[in-house]
């Protein structure tokens, strides 16, 4: 048990070496996330009360595709040189590498994002009160996303072309997250209490956390077939 | 049993075995079908408030049930597949899929219908539409991962693995759509539960339901064949099979 805890912290480090290696990348999908929002008050107008309405839907849907276009380097570095192969054969379960390669992906593709959140807010006018809701459920929502979206990569890594595949794999299982994250957003906005959704978000984060890699893990074992 | 079971699972005996129960299905299907839309479009009584226009029930019901009914058997095929390696169940669960996006779209298409003359729009967000729609997506998925995949036995191990996913989510995405709706708007949602009580509309429900479990079991029946003719063409019996049919 202590070694494999032991491994799961190297495999987290290296990864994270490797990011701050490449951290050229990193901000793209914080990019992303910030073209897209900023896309929607050119798109509908800049009526402040319109982008109100809509603006929790927005920035979570921004976010939920963010997360779904930083996931394929996911695995894919590591299944083009073999590294997976490896870490398959290790003698500690995948399951649990997988958990940490998908942390480490959080902190570099999902933190970020809470971060930078605020401000969009700020952007679409949401009120004060309800910036504090957007980040509790980005931070509980957007780790469901990485686990879930693991599952997605891990059977399409193999193929050349898994992109599209994998949006149309990933996004409607992404929907319970963005209902009841939006949802708790607008109703933050206009003073409901919102710790139902908030739990919610929490009894999904656990059940992604102790599921997912189960399965991610053995979809891994079919792409590496 | 257990024997007699995994004897029927080989590809030869099942390929013997279905032949001979397809037409089965087909006729009692036939039969159920012709019976079930007589009744439902001729005997039962017009809706007190809904008019006629509440029949299409009678094909959008069983598509919607079917379309649930065949993810489930499509997941625990995968499943098989995935513990066992039968070829068998890897087959069924690739052929159920196009199968039950069929149901769902059915369902979608006969629902807006129905929708147009009673709630006066094609399309509503009402909580289960929405399901049905999400439902639909998934198969797609499954259907796409299946056709991406170049080995049919890595493609049904990994579509398997995607409907397993599917399944545990199902139950999470149907709550918690229903839920969004409720918080939104109102139920002004025709419930189902009002047509179906009288007899004579519950009768030909259920004559359609397992019309199209029927029908389903034939058209299975038939696609796994032929996928299971592509996948053996190279083993002795299928050369056999040809070779009679030719003759």
């Amino acid at each position: 048990m202590h070694e494999a805890l032991h491994a799961f912290w190297v495999l987290l480090k290296r990864d994270m070496t490797l990011a701050y290696r490449h951290r050229g990348e990193l901000a793209n999908p914080l990019l992303f996330f910030v073209i897209v929002v900023s896309l929607f008050p050119l798109g509908v107008g800049p009526d402040s009360k319109t982008l109100q309405v809509i603006g929790p839907g927005i920035i979570w849907v921004a976010a939920l595709l963010a997360a779904m276009l930083s996931l394929d380097s996911l695995f894919r570095s590591d299944y083009d040189d073999g590294a997976l192969e490896q870490l398959s054969l290790s003698p500690y379960p995948l399951s649990l590498m997988v958990l940490a390669k998908v942390f480490a992906h959080w902190l570099v593709t999902g933190l970020p994002l809470i971060l930078i959140a605020p401000i969009l807010g700020v952007v679409m006018f949401l009120p004060a009160e309800s910036t504090w809701t957007l980040i509790f459920t980005l931070a509980l929502g957007t780790p469901v996303l990485s686990l879930v979206g693991s599952i997605g990569v891990a059977l399409t890594v193999g193929l050349q072309r898994g992109g599209v595949l994998l949006s149309l794999l990933v996004l409607p299982l992404y929907i319970p997250v963005l209902i009841f994250a939006a949802n708790a957003v607008n109703n933050a906005a206009i003073g409901m209490d919102v710790s139902g959704q908030l739990f919610f978000l929490g009894a999904l984060l656990v059940l992604a956390l102790t599921l997912t890699p189960l399965a991610t893990a053995s979809a891994l074992r079919i792409s590496l077939n | 049993m257990w024997k007699w079971l995994i004897k029927l699972a080989s590809p030869q005996r099942f390929y013997e075995f279905s032949g001979k129960l397809i037409p089965w299905f087909n006729w009692s299907f036939l039969i159920l079908c012709v019976a079930g839309l007589y009744y439902g479009l001729i005997v039962a009584p017009m809706d007190y408030q809904q008019g006629d226009s509440y029949r299409i029930m009678f094909v959008h019901v069983p598509a919607a049930w079917m379309s649930m009914f065949i993810y489930i058997v499509m997941a625990i095929a995968g499943g098989v597949g995935l513990i066992w390696r039968t070829k068998l169940s890897e087959i069924i669960a690739a052929s159920s899929a196009p199968i039950g996006a069929s149901f769902a779209f059915l369902a979608l298409v006969t629902g807006s219908l129905w929708g147009k003359p009673m709630w006066g729009t094609w399309w509503i967000w009402d909580g289960r539409l929405t399901s049905e729609l999400i439902l639909f997506f998934l198969y797609i998925g499954v259907i796409a991962l299946n056709n991406a995949i170049e080995d049919p036995r890595n493609a049904a191990r990994a579509s398997a693995v995607l409907a397993l996913v599917g399944v545990v989510n199902i139950p999470i995405i149907h709550y918690s759509v229903e839920w969004w709706n409720t918080l939104h708007q109102g139920t002004t949602v025709m419930k189902m539960s009002g047509p179906s009580i009288h007899i004579d509309m519950l009768i030909p429900l259920l004559l359609m339901a397992v019309a199209f479990k029927l029908y389903y079991a034939a058209v299975l029946m038939m696609s796994a064949r032929t996928e299971l003719l592509e996948r053996e063409r190279n083993s002795s019996w299928v050369q056999e099979v040809i070779s009679t049919a030719r003759s």
